[in-house]
């Protein structure tokens, strides 16, 4: 690709961007969100036109009318959000669209065998092809979609975030097989704000700031430090505040707990002040955790006491009541009403101040939106803007304003950095800590080990429903946490 | 910089109740400027009669308007409708008061919405068949009540609610006419300005972040679809008020007017959108055409295919300007 320019409407998207792929590697397009990876991504698949420059593959000059060309002409693009459809089984799906038939009549033997080869490619021979897709871990679901990719004959794969909703073991994995289908001279164009593990599977970077090149080279030849300065078009301080806030005494106990999901009680506390992560794979139960406390999934036995208050009944609105926040996971399925505007969803768990005898002053609540966008350092219009225009960044903002407008005093985050641009990542890490200084807990459940270890005072290991050990962060590094994450045993005992 | 955001989307807020009121400003148009129907048609006694036939689907229409952008939907409302006529005419008939009959017209409404925001809520079903099923089982318990025919009733003041000529005659219109007006006023200020409302929207919009909110989705469902049938049965009594006999086979397929009318004026069935102001003049767009159309001599299956038309341009419309917003 060469001097790729896009327009939308007066603003220009992408400014002369140049981007090459050798067959065989693979090839990191790192940015901020609104960087224009997206934007570039969308033009190589046809999606959308360039307003200038040129594309070429395999030194022919390309240019796709829409996304179904692209596709054969072997160019394959796996988004963040996948899509595969549930009812379908994983045969179905992968062949979705390009079903082998004869007068209509599917050949099924030939497309099976089509299948088991694209499967084979990707070694998973545990994954039935029977199995009807929304049966499958989300891990599982990726590596249909990578499938699926192959089963056409895919020779460029695109890889959007495809690690944000993977924990580490199965990250691993995929990173893997992206080194096996490297040698199968399949190129590969791997999008992910996880710097680190850029490093591990890329060969080379693109880095785009604002629609431009900010740079580009060999990820060997380049620090990490060097690389986030071309993203962020500057010197970053450490993007994990350290300051000391003052642990004091316990705000929230947690006793005998189990919930759904959940092998065995658990015994947790946090105090004031205090930032407690929450590290562990993915349906490990750390979710769980935190749903059964705030109260969205059933207490099987054990109570949750609220220093303030005492212990906790009911459901969410009892919670939120005693000063409990909770910060969903899945912002887009749960967190937020998306075709609602910023201001509602922002004040949606407490209209008190705005309200009279039940009647709202909208006026008043529109006043607070701006002011929480203001103090948020949210990028909306207005505070009636819907939520789903915003950036996935912003919409955390909102969600986490949220918490902050509830008046809460203990935070639930599950996952709060999950999918959005390190420019907004630093400013959660910093509104955790600047909260803990004002006396507030935290409880940070998160897969991303190095924010664990950046941000918390203290951090506790689940795996397969238990809670194996809770230490000070320092008494933990990364492969520790790995280690007891995914064995379930601390170092000491192994 | 502010302002001209309040600028933006007070021209947004324009457009999106300007898009329906349009379309009824070119049904009205339509049917001024063809030169058969224009003098019958731009009377000031037709535009009333017009109001007062849009009562009883108003009324519905209102309730619909809260089921709609709570991401449910309603099927039972027709069947409502009935059942409640049959029972203020079977209280008037027994020689209880006219009030009397009124009033528990109105409550048989409540109570089969409320039934169907219990079923809903504790079952786990979708509205779609709980109120499918209750749509077949009001009819039946109407037509049970009935003894299968009409139930005759003496004319009383009750039966003045839908009359064309009121009296006293300032009130201009039927007095049912004044009630939609100041039923319509209310919902829309509950929906706009009331806690409850926002509830109503952050529901249909996505139920699980209305529970994660503390919102208690259950309840505030459960009294939505009893607001529904509260709106249902005093659109029967009306529906009582106009034939002065209870019949059990009235208003078939009404429902799916009610719908209709809802979604017309850019009421989504994904919940979290939609206005009374819309909803209403969703009722009129149907009401004048339907009128005109019988002016016009043209036959009942011609009203059929045009209302078809609007309603599926009416929401590719909206689709196609909220893409656009996009």
């Amino acid at each position: 690709m060469e001097s790729i320019i896009k327009d939308f409407g007066a603003t220009r998207a992408l400014d002369g961007v140049s981007f090459d792929l050798r067959r065989g590697e693979a090839h990191a397009l790192l940015g901020e969100n609104g960087a224009g990876k997206s934007t570039l991504i969308k033009i190589l698949s046809g999606a959308i036109r360039a307003d200038g420059g040129a594309m070429r593959l395999d030194g022919k000059p390309y240019a796709p009318a829409g996304p179904l060309e692209s596709r054969r002409t072997g160019i394959s693009v796996i988004y963040q959000e996948l899509t595969l459809a549930p009812h379908l089984t994983v045969e179905e799906n992968i062949m979705l669209g390009r079903e082998d038939h004869r007068c209509g009549w599917l050949r099924r033997r030939v497309m099976k065998e089509r299948v088991r080869r694209a499967l084979s490619l990707v070694h998973h021979g545990e994954i039935g092809l029977a199995t009807p897709v929304r049966r499958l871990g989300v891990a599982s679901r990726q590596i249909v979609e990578i499938a699926r990719a192959l089963a056409e004959d895919a020779k460029i794969l695109v890889m959007d975030e495809p690690t944000s909703s993977l924990s580490g073991e199965d990250a691993r994995r995929l990173f893997e097989i992206i080194r096996s289908l490297k040698a199968r001279g399949v190129g590969i164009i791997y999008i992910s704000h996880f710097l680190e593990e850029v490093q591990q599977v890329a060969d080379r970077f693109t880095v785009l700031r604002d629609g431009k090149m900010a740079g580009e080279g060999e990820i060997a030849a380049n620090s990490l430090d060097v690389i986030i300065r071309m993203m962020v078009g500057g010197e970053v301080k450490g993007l994990f505040p350290r300051d000391g806030h003052s642990v004091g005494e316990i705000a929230l106990e947690v006793q005998a707990l189990k919930g759904k999901g959940m092998a065995a009680a658990v015994e947790l506390s946090l105090r004031r002040g205090e930032i407690l992560g929450v590290a562990g794979l993915i349906g490990s139960g750390r979710t769980e955790l935190l749903r059964t406390i705030f109260g969205l999934d059933r207490l099987e036995t054990g109570t949750v006491r609220v220093a303030k208050t005492g212990t906790l009944h009911g459901g969410p609105g009892p919670r939120i009541a005693a000063g409990l926040g909770y910060l969903s996971e899945d912002r887009q399925g749960e967190g937020l009403a998306l075709n609602q505007s910023v201001v509602d969803n922002l004040t949606l768990s407490r209209f008190s101040p705005f309200v009279r005898f039940g009647w709202l002053s909208l006026s008043r609540q529109r006043k607070a939106g701006w002011e929480w966008i203001r103090r948020m350092n949210i990028k909306a219009r207005s505070p009636l803007q819907e939520v789903a225009h915003l950036s996935g960044g912003n919409q955390q903002k909102v969600a986490l304003a949220r918490l902050l407008h509830q008046n809460a005093e203990i935070f639930l985050l599950d996952e709060p950095t999950r999918g959005i641009d390190i420019g907004s990542k630093s400013q959660i890490y910093e509104l955790m800590s600047g909260l803990a200084r004002e006396g507030k807990s935290v409880l940070f459940v998160s897969s991303y080990f190095p924010e664990l270890l950046g941000v918390c005072d203290r951090i506790a290991v689940f795996h397969r429903g238990q809670l194996v050990e809770t230490r000070p962060a320092a008494g933990w590094t990364e492969e520790s946490l790995l280690a007891a994450a995914t064995t379930g045993r601390t170092a000491a005992e192994r | 910089m502010k302002d001209s955001n309040a600028g933006v989307k007070r021209f947004r807020v324009m457009i999106n109740f300007l898009g329906p009121f349009m379309g009824l400003l070119l049904v009205i148009l339509i049917f001024a400027l063809l030169p058969e129907v224009q003098d019958r048609f731009l009377r000031l006694g037709n535009f009333k009669s017009v109001a007062t036939q849009s009562v009883i689907v108003a009324l519905g229409a209102l309730g619909m308007t809260f089921v709609i952008i709570s991401g449910g939907i309603d099927l039972s409302v027709a069947s409502s409708i009935a059942l409640a006529s049959c029972v203020t005419a079977y209280v008037i008939n027994a020689g209880l008061s006219p009030w009397l009959g009124l009033v528990l017209g109105v409550l048989t409404g409540g109570v089969v919405g409320l039934v169907n925001g219990l079923l809903i809520t504790s079952l786990r079903v979708v509205p779609f068949i709980i109120t499918l099923g209750m749509m077949g089982i009001a009819r039946g318990v109407a037509k049970w009540m009935a003894g299968n025919q009409k139930i005759d009733a003496p004319i009383t003041w009750v039966n003045e609610l839908m009359t064309r000529s009121p009296s006293p005659g300032w009130l201009l219109v039927a007095p049912g006419v004044w009630l939609m007006i100041l039923f319509a006023v209310i919902t829309a200020a509950v929906l706009r300005y009331t806690v409850f409302g926002r509830h109503v929207f952050a529901i249909g919009s996505n139920e699980a972040t209305a529970r994660l909110c503390g919102i208690r989705t259950n309840r505030a469902k459960v009294f939505i679809y009893a607001l529904a049938g509260l709106f249902c049965g005093l659109s029967g009594v009306m529906q009582f008020s106009r034939l002065t006999v209870g019949d059990p086979t009235v208003a078939v397929g009404l429902e799916l007017d009610i719908i209709a009318s809802v979604v017309i004026g850019g009421g989504s069935l994904n919940g979290g959108q939609g206005s009374i102001l819309g909803s209403m003049i969703g009722v009129f767009i149907m009401s004048f055409l339907r009128n005109g159309c019988t002016m016009m001599g043209w036959p009942n299956y011609i009203q059929e295919i045009i209302i078809g038309f609007i309603i599926v341009v009416a929401v590719s419309l909206d689709q196609f300007r909220y893409r656009r917003e996009a």
